[in-house]
C-alpha cells in the first residue's frame, strides 16, 4: 500500500449533528464527531486519562467532553484543553459530497 | 383585656404596620382585616414582573396564609367595607358581616383614575392596580393582538413593556410631549422614549384621547384630531386617587384624601388612616417608602407611643423595566436661583444631571446609569455643601478624593446613615450592623431581617456588596453564580428569563440571553435540556445531544465502556417471572456481574452497548421497563412489607410505594429523585433518608424531604401529616414539581429546600390547597409526555444510530 488510502465509512447524515458514531478499525475504534457547525473530525476513541469512550461524550463548539471523568479534547489537534494534559491521535478525514472518507494509510503505519 | 383592631384594606401600608405592631406590642390586639381583594397581602409594586413573566404571583405574596394563621388575625377576603358607624364603632362589610372595633385603621388605598370620555365602560378596557387587571391583561395577551396603554407614567411604561413582552403590539399614548415628565427632563424623556421604541413599543406623545371606540367590545381609541387607532385592550394608567370615600361618608374629615395627623390619626380619634388614601401635611403619597413611614408611626401609636411622628423625605423614582435604567428625585424644574451640571455620552446613552441650589443638590435625573443614585440621594438629604467637589462631582463617588473606580470602594465610602434601600428606607449601617449582631450569611437572611431589597429589589445589587463588605470572602453569593464560563447568567435567572421570554430551544436561549459561546458546553446544555423539557413539556423536541451518555442511551456506562442495565421493580418487589426473564437475559448474553442493588433491584453489569437493545426486547416481553438507574429523574421507590405482613405495620407501605413509582415514573427532575416508604416509625425502608420519604402511622402518613445519605447525610425535614393515600400522593407529586420548577440542575431537594426554606414549601404544598392543586396539575400533564418506557421505544428502532458502529473498515487489509 502506498500514499493516502480514503475508504469510505458512511455519509455526513449517519452523525448526529453535535453528535458522534465510532468506526471499528483493525488498529481500534475512531470516533467521527460532527460539530454544529459542520465541521466533522475523527479522532481515536480512546480517552488518555482511562481509556473513556470520547464517542460517547457531549460534542459542543469543535470539543468533545469524555463521559467518564469530564477531560475536554479539541477535536481539531486531539489536545485535551484546560488543566489536564495528555492527547489522543487525529485521524485525516476528508468530506466529499456528503460522503466520509478516513485515510486508513495513516492508521496502518503508526500500527506497524 | 385585648382591644379590639379593625383594618380596612390589607394593602402593603397596613401589612407593614402589623409587622411593627406585632413586635412592638404583641398580643395587645386582637386584629381583624377587611380586604376587598380576595387575596393575602401580596407586594404590589412587582405586579409588573409579573405581568411581563419575570416572576409569578407565589414569588411576590408577603405573607402567606399561614402568617395570618400564626398571629391569630382574622382576614376576611373579598369582603369591601361598605359603611363604618362611628357612634356603634362598627364597620360592616358588603356580604354583611359588622364587626366592632376599639381602634380602626382605614387603608384603602387608591383607586386608578379613568378618563371620562366616551366608551370608558367598554369591555377591553381595564386599569392597572391589581392581580385581577394583570390576570385580565395576561388573558387578552392570549390573542397577541394590538394593546393601547393610555398613560407614559411609570405605571404606563410598565405595563405597556409587560405586555410586549407577552407578544402584544403596544402603543402608549401620551398627553404630554415627553414620557414620565413629573420625574423626567425632557432630555431623559427623550432618551427613554427612544429605549422604549427600540422595544418595539409605539410611542404617540401629545395624544389626547376624545373616546374609545367599538360595538360592546374595544375596537380602538379615538384621538382629538379624529385619527382612530385600532386595539382590543386599552390599559388606563394616568394616575391614581386617594381612596377616601367610605371615611367622608362616615363624616371623617376629608381632602385630597383622608386628612390626618403626623400621627396618622384622623379628625376621629379612634380611627387612624395610611397609605395612599391618607393625607398628611397636605400631601397624599404613591411609592411605598413613605407608606412605610406612615407604617411605623401608626404602629407606634397603636402601641402607645403617642410621640411618634410622620416626618416627610423625597423617594426617589425608577422604572422597573428590564434593560432601562433611571432614577429620578427631588426637585429639577429649572430657576433663577438653581444651576445645573450635566453629562451626556450620547455613544454610551447616559445622561446625568443635578440641580444644585446654593452648591446644595436638590435634584437629580439619571438616565443609563444609575449606580450613583443612593450618593446623591445622600448629598441632597444631608444638604451638604458640594463646591469642593463640583469639577468631578457629575462623574459620581468613584471620583471624589483620588478613589480607584471600583464599584466595592464606593459602597465602602458611603456613610453609614446613607440610604441603601429606597422603598423601605433602610440605610448602611442598619445593614451591616444587623449582619454582625445576628451573624447573617444570605441574602435572603438580610432581607428577613431588615428589609432591605425586600421590596422592588433594585437595591439588591447595592445590599450584595455590603455583604461582601461586612463578610469578606466569607461571603459567597451563590445568586450571581453563574452557570458556566458560557454565561455570566445562574441558574435562576436563565430559568426565570426561558418562562419570560417563552425560550423555546437551546439555540434560542443562547441567542437571547447572549451566550459567549456557538453552542454551549458540557454544563450548561444538560442543564438548559433539562429547563426546558421541564418548563414546555408539550411543545420542546429533548435534544439528546445536550444529555450526558447514560440519559442518551438510557444505561449507565461503565469504566470499561460496557454498560449496566436495571430494570424497574415496582417498589422492590418481584416474582418468579420476572426473576426467570432476568436469568434467561443473563444468560443469553453472557452478562458478567447480576447484583442486588441498594435501591432494591437488580443490576446487570458489563453489557456492550450494541447488545443493549436486543437485552430491553427479552426484559421488555417479561414486562419490565426502565429503571431509570441512570436518570435526573425518579429513580426507586423503596418499600418495607408494611401492614399486609409485617407484625408492626400500620398501613400498606408496599402499595403505596409501588402506587407513587408508577405514577410518578418516568418524570425528569433537576438532580436524581429517590424516595421509600416505610410502614411503621421503625423505618425499615430508610425512608428518613431520602428525597422524599413517607412514615406510615396509625392516624395516616407523615411525608418526609430534603434527606440525603450520599456525598451528605442528612435527616429529612417532616412536611406534615395527611390522613389518606390519595392526599399523601397528591402532596408528594406537588412538592416534586414545585422542586422540579425552581430547583437548579444537579441540585439535590435537600440543597433545593436549604434555599427556599422548609417553611416557604409547606405553605405552597401543604397549607395552600389551591397551589397543591396547580403544581399537581402541572406535573400530571407533563407526565402525559414524559411517561414513555425509553428501553421499548429503541427496541423499536429508535436512535438506532447509538447503539451501532458506524462502520467496520480495514479489517479486510489488516487479516494475515
Ligand atoms: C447500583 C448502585 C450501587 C449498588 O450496587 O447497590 C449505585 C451505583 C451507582 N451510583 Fe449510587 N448506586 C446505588 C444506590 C445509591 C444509594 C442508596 C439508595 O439509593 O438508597 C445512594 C445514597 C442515597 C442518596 O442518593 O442520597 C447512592 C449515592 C450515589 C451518589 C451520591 C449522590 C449525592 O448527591 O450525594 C452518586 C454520585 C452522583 O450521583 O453524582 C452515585 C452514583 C452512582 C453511579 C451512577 C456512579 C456513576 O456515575 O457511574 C453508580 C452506577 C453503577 C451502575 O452502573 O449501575 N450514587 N447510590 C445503587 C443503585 C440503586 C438503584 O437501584 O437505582
Ligand atoms: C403596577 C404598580 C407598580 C408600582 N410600582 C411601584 C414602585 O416601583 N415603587 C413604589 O414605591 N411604589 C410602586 N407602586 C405603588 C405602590 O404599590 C402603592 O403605593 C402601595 O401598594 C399602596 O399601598 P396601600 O396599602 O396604601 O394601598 P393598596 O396596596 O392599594 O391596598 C389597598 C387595599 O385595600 C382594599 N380596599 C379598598 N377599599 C376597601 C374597602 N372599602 N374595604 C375593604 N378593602 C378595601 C383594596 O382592595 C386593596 O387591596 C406601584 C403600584 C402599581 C399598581
Ligand atoms: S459507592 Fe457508588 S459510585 Fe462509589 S464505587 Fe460504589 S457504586 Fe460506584
Ligand atoms: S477516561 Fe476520559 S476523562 Fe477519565
Amino acid at each position: 500500500m502506498s500514499g493516502m488510502d480514503w475508504i469510505a465509512i458512511g455519509t455526513l447524515a449517519d452523525i448526529p449533528l453535535r453528535g458522534a458514531r465510532c468506526v471499528n478499525t483493525p488498529q481500534g475504534r475512531i470516533g467521527v464527531f460532527r460539530t454544529a457547525e459542520e465541521q466533522v473530525f475523527a479522532i481515536e476513541d480512546h480517552c488518555p486519562h482511562k481509556g473513556g469512550p470520547l464517542s460517547q461524550g457531549i460534542v459542543h463548539g469543535a470539543s468533545v467532553t469524555c463521559p467518564l471523568h469530564n477531560w475536554v479534547f479539541s477535536l481539531e489537534t486531539g489536545k485535551a484543553q484546560g488543566a489536564d494534559e495528555g492527547s489522543v491521535r487525529t485521524i485525516p478525514l476528508k468530506v466529499e459530497d456528503g460522503r466520509l472518507f478516513i485515510a486508513l494509510d495513516v492508521l496502518a503505519s503508526k500500527a506497524a | 383585656m385585648t382591644e379590639r383592631l379593625v383594618i380596612i384594606g390589607n394593602g402593603m401600608a397596613p401589612g407593614r404596620m402589623l409587622e411593627y405592631l406585632l413586635e412592638a406590642a404583641p398580643g395587645r390586639y386582637q386584629v381583624t382585616i377587611f380586604n376587598a381583594e380576595p387575596r393575602v397581602n401580596y407586594d404590589r409594586i412587582m405586579l409588573s414582573p409579573v405581568l411581563s413573566g419575570e416572576k409569578g404571583y407565589e414569588e411576590i405574596i408577603i405573607h402567606g396564609d399561614g402568617w395570618y394563621i400564626k398571629h391569630g388575625i382574622t382576614l376576611y377576603k373579598g369582603h369591601r367595607i361598605v359603611a363604618i358607624d362611628r357612634a356603634a364603632k362598627t364597620v360592616t362589610s358588603d356580604h354583611g358581616v359588622t364587626e366592632p372595633y376599639d381602634k380602626l385603621v382605614i387603608a384603602t388605598g387608591s383607586v386608578p383614575f379613568i378618563i371620562p370620555v366616551p366608551g370608558n365602560d367598554m369591555a377591553g378596557v381595564l386599569s392597572y392596580r391589581d392581580l385581577d387587571d394583570v390576570n385580565a391583561m395576561l388573558l387578552a395577551a392570549q390573542s397577541r393582538a394590538k394593546a393601547i396603554v393610555i398613560g407614559g407614567g411609570l405605571l404606563g411604561l410598565e405595563a405597556a413593556a409587560g405586555l410586549q413582552s407577552r407578544g402584544m403590539d403596544v402603543t402608549v399614548l401620551h398627553v404630554m410631549p415627553t414620557l414620565m415628565e413629573r420625574q423626567l427632563d425632557p432630555a431623559a424623556g427623550y432618551l427613554l422614549q427612544k429605549a422604549v421604541e427600540a422595544r418595539g413599543i409605539k410611542v404617540m406623545t401629545k395624544a389626547n384621547t376624545k373616546a374609545i371606540v367599538g360595538h360592546g367590545k374595544v375596537e380602538g381609541v379615538e384621538l382629538d384630531d379624529g385619527t382612530i387607532i385600532p386595539a382590543t385592550l386599552v390599559v388606563m394608567a394616568v394616575g391614581i386617587r386617594p381612596n377616601a370615600a367610605i371615611a367622608k361618608d362616615a363624616g371623617i374629615d376629608t381632602n385630597r384624601g383622608i386628612v390626618v395627623d403626623h400621627g396618622m390619626r384622623t379628625s376621629d380619634p379612634d380611627i387612624l388612616a395610611l397609605g395612599e388614601c391618607a393625607e398628611v401635611g397636605g400631601q397624599v403619597y404613591g411609592l411605598v417608602a413613605p407608606l412605610y413611614e406612615m407604617a411605623r408611626v401608626a404602629a407606634a401609636h397603636l402601641a402607645g407611643d403617642e410621640t411618634a411622628g410622620f416626618v416627610h423625605s423625597d423617594t426617589p423614582t425608577k422604572l422597573k423595566v428590564t434593560g432601562i435604567d433611571l432614577y429620578s428625585l427631588g426637585d429639577f424644574a429649572d430657576g433663577d436661583d438653581r444651576e445645573e451640571i450635566v453629562l451626556r455620552d450620547a455613544a454610551a446613552g447616559i445622561y446625568k444631571r443635578l440641580v444644585l441650589r446654593d452648591n446644595r443638590v436638590i435634584g437629580t435625573v439619571l438616565y443609563g446609569e444609575t449606580g450613583d443614585g443612593a450618593w446623591f440621594n445622600d448629598l441632597k438629604k444631608k444638604q451638604t455643601d458640594i463646591s469642593e467637589m463640583r469639577d468631578t462631582l457629575i462623574f459620581g463617588q468613584a471620583y471624589q478624593g483620588g478613589s480607584p473606580l471600583d464599584p466595592m470602594a464606593a459602597v465602602a465610602a458611603l456613610a453609614d446613615d446613607a440610604e441603601i434601600c429606597g422603598c423601605n428606607g433602610v440605610c448602611k449601617g442598619k445593614i451591616t450592623d444587623t449582619i454582625a449582631e445576628r451573624g447573617l450569611t444570605s441574602l435572603d437572611d438580610v432581607r428577613a431581617h431588615t428589609k432591605a431589597s425586600a421590596s422592588c429589589g433594585s437595591c439588591t445589587g447595592l445590599v450584595e456588596q455590603l455583604m461582601t463588605l461586612t463578610l469578606g470572602d466569607s461571603y459567597n453569593p451563590a445568586a450571581v453564580q453563574p452557570m458556566c464560563k458560557c454565561t455570566d447568567l445562574g441558574h435562576d435567572d436563565v430559568r426565570r428569563l426561558i418562562k419570560a421570554k417563552g425560550l423555546k430551544t437551546i439555540p434560542e436561549v443562547m441567542q437571547e440571553l447572549q451566550w459567549k459561546t456557538s453552542c454551549g458546553c458540557a454544563k450548561c446544555r444538560p442543564a438548559l435540556n433539562y429547563y426546558l423539557v421541564c418548563d414546555w413539556p408539550d411543545e420542546y423536541a429533548d435534544d439528546y445531544q445536550s444529555r450526558f451518555i447514560n440519559e442518551r442511551v438510557h444505561a449507565n456506562i461503565q469504566k470499561d465502556g460496557t454498560y449496566s442495565v436495571v430494570p424497574r421493580m415496582w417498589g422492590g418487589v418481584t416474582n418468579a417471572n420476572e426473576l426467570r426473564a432476568i436469568a434467561d437475559v443473563v444468560d443469553k448474553f453472557e452478562i458478567p456481574l447480576v447484583k442486588v442493588t441498594g435501591g432494591q433491584r437488580i443490576d446487570m453489569l458489563g453489557i456492550r452497548k450494541e447488545d443493549l437493545p436486543a437485552v430491553w426486547s427479552d426484559l421488555g416481553k417479561a414486562g419490565f421497563v426502565s429503571g431509570h438507574a441512570y436518570a435526573k429523574g425518579l429513580r426507586t421507590v423503596k418499600t418495607c412489607v408494611g401492614s399486609d405482613w409485617c407484625r408492626f405495620g400500620t398501613q400498606d407501605s408496599t402499595g403505596l410505594g409501588i402506587r407513587i413509582e408508577k405514577f410518578m415514573w418516568g418524570s425528569w427532575t433537576p438532580a436524581k429523585l429517590k424516595m421509600a416508604v416505610s410502614g411503621c416509625p421503625r423505618n425499615c425502608a430508610e425512608a428518613t433518608c431520602k428525597d422524599v420519604g413517607v412514615i406510615c402511622v396509625d392516624s395516616g402518613f407523615e411525608i418526609h424531604f430534603a434527606g440525603a445519605a450520599g456525598l451528605d447525610i442528612k435527616g429529612t425535614e417532616v412536611l406534615g401529616l395527611v390522613k389518606s393515600e390519595d392526599e399523601a400522593l397528591e402532596v408528594i407529586v406537588a412538592l416534586t414539581q414545585m422542586y422540579r420548577e425552581q430547583g437548579r440542575y444537579l441540585e439535590r431537594i435537600y440543597k433545593w429546600a436549604k434555599r427556599v426554606g422548609v417553611a416557604e414549601i409547606k405553605r405552597q404544598v401543604l397549607d395552600d390547597a389551591e397551589k397543591r392543586k396547580a403544581y399537581y396539575e402541572r406535573f400530571v400533564f407533563s407526565q402525559k409526555f414524559a411517561q414513555v418506557d425509553p428501553w421499548s421505544e429503541r427496541v423499536s428502532g429508535k436512535d438506532k444510530h447509538e447503539f451501532r458502529p458506524m462502520a467496520s473498515v480495514g479489517f479486510a487489509e489488516a487479516a494475515e
